[in-house]
């Protein structure tokens, strides 16, 4: 069987500058998969290559074996790939509850007509969207947000809506860009429990970039470390952690020389 | 303020948001359909030519308000629907009922053609592309007389239903019942496209085109939707203005036109139905009442009457610039302030409408 995510030698550049080198990697169905490395590796773009927001320019995507190029962006939420955005994209002068149900945009089934005469169909379907959201809205806690507006709330109740928005639309695999950027320590961990979760309950499988190396190690199955754009290293959480390349990378070719020294 | 209790979901689906609302509502409606039991014929013309502005500014309102999309360009949306539904009447022989849904259409399928090319561009790009859209529609309408009779304009017949005929002069309240009629359906669909998935995807579009999108949400398609939509219900207005002024000329629709429609409604308040009707009342009602200011004026100082050119004008800027300033949330956002006050007495707090200052978002894509 074909994974279900596929990176296959794909390379993407912004004018001169190689955003993304000849990455090749493979998410497997129903694990957690962490992207880390240092600021402008390219994971954003990485993730926004899946979303198709780029053509890459050389290279396959493959979700499930099907090539993703065939594919325009408003398409993968229907292919069941939902997301997460490093700065918040939420509908901000919108309620929590109308942001949640964006997410079941994918299983609409009315259209201009029965909606503006509101047919019984329609009120039926809005029930089960509503029915939907509403595990959603207990999975997450945020019962006491449902009407409010997303422009007044903190920033932290931000990314959970975002992460519950994603999780309305019933994904195969859900693209996480810095879940607990910005997150104080127990919204992280709270963050760390729904990601287990959302694997072994929902058996959803997780692709994120993260900058925090505790909650990476604590979720993720294999862990992927790139820096340039290319791949330094692929992995256990421990193995990549303590791999030379990575040391490197974050610490400085200078650090490691110092601390060689030091030994 | 009152606490709604929700025993299920069709408490939030449905339209009202609880029995009292829905009272109000009706009572208002019993008024409205009262009105020309109470209010001479001047009165009752003024009034229709308010709802009339209303519903070109559900539209423009549909548009702006809930898609986020700019629009200078809306006169010449009326302007095709006033000329179609009168050119379908004159030429083709179509009756009323015939030709004003299909004035509507007409202007909704122009609008889905603007868009096509237009849903690529943001801001104050897209409002340039719209301007030059009513330019160019009021030179074709002088341009192209065969059709349109050209700066002389065409006269427009009365309306005609079933054999009954309605004129603004001759049965003010027939004209004011029906474009009630029109009022009311235009007000339904919008509430209930704001309650549908298709209202929320335009409310995304306004708000993240970028997430819209990952939501599968076609984004260019959506705009064409709303572009059609919001043209094909301001071309619904125009054909009811050409009925209204009985003649129409290019001098109707012109681009000062387009830009007090936007003002209309941002002065209303913007993204609500209720902004649509405030901003009608400001537009119909604010001439009159300057009118009897000037009398008034001139009457105490016991000269002539003093005529101040383009003092209208200046009035309506100076209520703009003051709303943008003090209240960006129109006419419709102070009046649920003031409910809010009285629901509350005494505990109203002064800032308790004050937004939450919203972070900065910074590196965002594209
Ligand atoms: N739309 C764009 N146009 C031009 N350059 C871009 C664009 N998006 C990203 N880049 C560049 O590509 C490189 C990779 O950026 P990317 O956002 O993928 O980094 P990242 O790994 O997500 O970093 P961070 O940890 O800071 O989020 C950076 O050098 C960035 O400046
Ligand atoms: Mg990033």
């Amino acid at each position: 069987m074909s994974p279900l995510l596929e990176f296959d030698n794909v390379t993407l550049s912004f004018g001169g500058l190689v955003a993304v080198d000849r990455l090749s990697f493979t998410v497997e169905n129903g694990e957690v998969f962490a992207i880390v490395g240092p600021n402008g590796a390219g994971k954003s773009t990485a993730f926004n290559l899946i979303s198709r927001f780029y053509d890459p320019v050389e290279g396959k995507i493959r979700l499930a074996g099907d090539d993703l190029v065939q594919h325009p962006s408003h398409d993968l939420a229907g292919l069941g790939v939902a997301r997460t955005f490093q700065n918040i994209e939420l509908f901000d002068q919108a309620t929590v509850l109308e942001n949640l149900l964006i997410g079941r945009h994918r299983f609409r089934k009315s259209n201009l007509l029965t909606e503006i005469a509101f047919t019984p169909f329609v009120r039926d379907q809005e029930r089960q969207h509503r029915h939907a959201v509403e595990e959603v809205i207990d999975f997450l806690d945020l019962q006491p947000y449902r009407e409010k507006r997303i422009a007044g709330l903190p920033y932290g109740v931000r990314k959970v809506v975002e992460l519950g928005r994603a999780l309305a639309t019933k994904p195969r695999l859900l693209l996480l860009d810095e879940p607990a950027s910005g997150l104080s320590v127990e919204e992280t961990r709270d963050m760390a429990y729904w990601i287990e979760d959302i694997k072994k309950q929902m058996g959803i499988t997780v692709l994120m970039v993260e900058h925090d190396m505790h909650l990476v190690s604590s979720v993720s199955d294999r862990v992927l470390a790139m820096a340039d754009g290319h791949k330094l290293a692929l992995g256990t959480p421990d193995e990549v952690q303590s791999h030379p390349a990575v040391l490197e990378a974050y610490l400085g070719a200078g650090d490691t020389a110092d601390r060689e020294a030091a030994e | 303020m009152r606490v709604v209790f929700k025993t299920s979901y069709d408490h939030d689906i449905g339209m009202f948001r609880h029995r009292a609302q829905a009272t109000w509502y009706v009572l208002l409606l019993t008024g409205v359909l009262a009105l020309p039991l109470l209010l001479g014929s001047f009165l009752i013309g003024e009034m229709t030519n308010m709802l009339i502005w209303a519903i070109a500014g559900m539209g423009l309102m549909i548009l702006v308000g809930q898609t986020g999309q700019a629009s200078l360009g809306h006169a010449a949306f009326l302007a095709i629907g006033a000329y179609a539904n009168v050119i379908l009447q004159q030429r083709a022989g179509l009756p009323f009922l015939v030709s004003f849904p299909l004035a509507g259409l007409i202007a909704g399928a122009a609008g889905v053609l603007l868009a096509i090319p237009t849903t690529r561009l943001h801001g104050i790009y897209l409002a340039i592309a719209t301007l030059a859209v009513s330019i160019l529609v009021e030179d074709f309408i002088v341009i192209a007389e065969p059709l349109t009779g050209g700066v002389g304009g065409m006269f427009a017949a009365d309306i005609t239903i079933f054999g009954y005929a309605i004129n603004r002069y001759i049965n003010p309240d027939a004209f004011y019942w029906l474009t009630l009629a029109v009022t009311l359906l235009v007000v339904y669909f919008y509430r209930n496209l704001l309650r549908s998935p298709l209202g929320r995807a335009f409310a995304a579009v306004r708000d993240s085109e970028i997430s819209a999108q990952a939501m599968g949400v076609n984004v260019p398609r959506t705009k064409a939707l709303a572009f059609g939509l919001s043209t094909g219900i301001t071309g619904l207005a125009g054909a009811l203005m050409g009925h209204y002024s009985g003649v129409i000329t290019h001098e109707n629709f012109t681009v000062i036109i387009s830009i007090q429609m936007l003002l209309m409604i941002v002065i209303g308040g913007l993204g609500t139905i209720h902004g649509a009707f405030f901003g009608a009342m400001v537009v119909v009602f604010l001439p009159q009442a300057l009118s009897f200011l000037r009398d008034w004026v001139s009457g105490m100082t016991g000269g002539g009457s003093v005529a101040i050119s383009g003092l209208e004008t200046a009035v309506f800027a100076m209520i703009l610039i003051a709303f943008i300033l003090f209240e960006p949330m129109g006419i419709y956002g102070r009046w649920l302030k003031i409910r809010t006050y009285f629901e509350l007495f005494p505990f109203y707090r002064k800032n308790m409408f004050r937004r939450q200052k919203s972070y900065l978002k910074t590196e965002r894509m594209r």
